[in-house]
């Protein structure tokens, strides 16, 4: 293998690492956008998310298959029931605590993130499940460079849903809404939209996206647990942060320059992948101190 | 016709051309323990400009942030066209046709004059009546079109007031409340925007406009009221407001 072909594996590596990274990035922006929390239990609906996908799998694989087909239906059903489980969770969660200091909203979303967890410990026994699939391992070589299928449609389903989220958020009414919504609420407020259904929509977008990485990450890997979300909690939020956290696009870029940062860099001399967390945090730490407001994000002027 | 009140729940007196659009009676509003409303009552009838006068702190803001639901009415009762809007939400509020044109603008920073303008006709269904009324708000205000995809927020001082008042007619309001248009605003400005003001009104949008500038806001409006420490403590036509400058210094140390 020559230093090239090694080089586009990792561009590949990375880029399929990056795609997970930015879809829960994209849940953990949208709602600091809307309601400056850091949902720390952004992670644990990833892993309720890839529970509801394999959930998903088993209903309908029996007249569908364990395909692609059956995967995408059963990643759509996550989608919806993560969805949903994200709005109730900002109603019964968040809601309530929106006046209250912004330290308590942040500790509520500690203690939603224990609960999902342990929600999950307890129906599961804290043992890895198999999230077995048929799609196979074929793939495409090119010379010494191979892709598989798997590698493919979930870097391209991942682009789609970015881009739709994009496009809805750039071009559509409701879109530039949930945007002014993250900028003045009760200027919102004064032009007749209803700020607490855009929030909850927000947080069924954001918690569907999860549940779509979720699902796509179980596929690829074959085995989900309890704990799964937590670490990717964190790197979805570093790379909201590197992108510039609130900004939408920032996420996505701040995913995908994470995950080939990651894949990169584990293959310098003397930084195994042993080190690949450490790498990751002292990249949060970096941007913090040198940019804070990310790539692509504003600072922030506090309005009296 | 001029009253001064001590009590405020007073009918409107004088006689004054349509009907009552917005009402309020007797309306009380807090801020934490601290009182900001005593009881206002005030009129707006359909196709007038009313202002409401007073120094800072009198209550004018809160007065209009109680009208579109951002304060909670305590005590009293708020009326759109004979219906009770006090208890709904704020959102609720505006989609009767009660639109609030803040104080400082309020301008959506990182969208541009067009996506502000847009979001103002939030509630319009019929995207046919968007477009028409975009035209409309471009016709009133060409610099707007001109700057359509510039960051509404970069905008000048005045222009800002023309986007936040385009915004509010993108909404096709039955009353239009308008915070202190003329703050922070060169004096050529004001006199564009008081002009446009009258041309609104004309075309037929009826106005609550809250001023501190008395003279000014005395000059545009057919009706006035004074609010002091949260209580209406004067009212009249507006034309003989004017003619009496000792009242009017008296309640509102205007000197100019």
């Amino acid at each position: 293998m020559t230093w090239y072909d090694s080089f586009l594996q990792q561009l590949v590596d990375g880029l399929v690492l990056g795609s997970f990274y930015a879809l829960v990035a994209l849940g953990y922006t949208m709602v600091f956008g809307v309601i400056k929390l850091l949902n720390f239990a952004h992670g644990d609906l990833y892993m309720t998310g890839a529970f509801a996908g394999f959930g998903g799998l088993s209903l309908v694989s029996g007249f569908l298959g364990a395909g692609w087909l059956g995967i995408f239906v059963a990643m759509l059903l996550a989608m919806l029931a993560v969805g949903c489980l994200g709005v109730v969770i900002e109603r019964v969660a968040y809601h309530p605590m929106l006046g209250a200091p912004r330290l308590s909203i942040l500790i509520t979303a500690l203690a939603v993130s224990l609960v999902l967890q342990n929600a999950a410990l307890a129906l599961t026994g804290g043992q890895y499940t198999a999230f077995s699939t048929d799609l196979g391992f074929g793939g495409i070589s090119l010379g010494n460079l191979f892709l598989s299928y798997n590698q493919i449609v979930l870097v391209a389903a991942a682009a789609v849903l970015m881009i739709a989220l994009e496009l809805f958020v750039s071009k559509t009414l409701y879109g530039r809404a949930m945007r002014a919504v993250s900028i003045d609420k009760d200027m919102c407020r004064m032009m007749g939209i209803n700020v607490s259904a855009v929030i909850a929509v927000t947080f069924f977008i954001g918690s569907g996206l999860a549940a779509a990485a979720g699902t796509m990450a179980g596929a690829y890997y074959g085995s989900i647990w309890y704990f799964m979300g937590f670490l990717i909690g964190l790197k979805a939020f570093t790379a909201a942060v590197i992108g510039g956290i609130g900004s939408i696009t920032g996420a996505m870029l701040g995913g995908l320059i994470l995950g080939l940062l990651e894949s990169f860099g584990t293959h310098i001399p003397f930084i195994g992948s042993e080190w690949k967390d450490v790498f990751t945090f002292s990249i949060l730490i970096l941007v913090l101190v040198f940019k804070p407001t990310g790539l692509l994000g504003k600072s922030e002027v506090e309005r009296m | 016709m001029i009253q001064t009140i001590d009590q405020t729940d007073a009918p409107a007196v004088g006689s004054r051309p349509g009907k009552v659009r917005l009402g309020i009676r007797d309306v009380e509003a807090f801020y934490g323990q601290i009182q900001a409303l005593r009881g206002v009552s005030l009129d707006v009838h359909e196709g007038e400009i009313v202002t409401l006068l007073g120094s800072n702190g009198a209550g004018k803001s809160t007065t209009l942030k109680t009208i579109s639901g951002l304060v909670r009415v305590q005590r009293g009762e708020v009326q759109l066209e004979g219906e009770s809007i006090a208890r709904l939400a704020a959102h609720e509020i505006a989609r009767r046709g009660v639109v609030h044109v803040p104080e400082g603008r309020r301008i959506l920073r990182g969208l541009t004059v067009k996506e502000n303008l847009e979001l103002g006709a939030f509630t319009v269904k019929d995207s046919g009546l968007r477009r028409q009324r975009l035209d409309e708000v471009y016709a009133l205000f060409p610099i707007l079109h001109e700057r359509r995809h510039q960051d509404g927020s970069l905008l000048s001082g005045g222009q800002q007031q023309m986007l936040a008042m385009g915004r509010a007619l993108m909404h096709g309001p039955s009353v239009m409340l308008l915070d202190e248009p003329s703050m922070g605003l060169a004096p050529k400005l004001v006199t564009d925007i008081m002009r446009i003001i009258k041309r609104l009104n004309e075309a037929g949008t009826t106005i609550l406009l809250v001023e501190q500038n008395a003279r000014l806001g005395l000059r545009l409006a057919h009706y006035a009221y004074v609010i002091e420490n949260g209580e209406i403590r004067m009212q009249g036509a507006a034309a003989e407001l004017r003619q009496d400058e000792s009242i009017v210094k008296a309640y509102l140390g205007v000197g100019e």
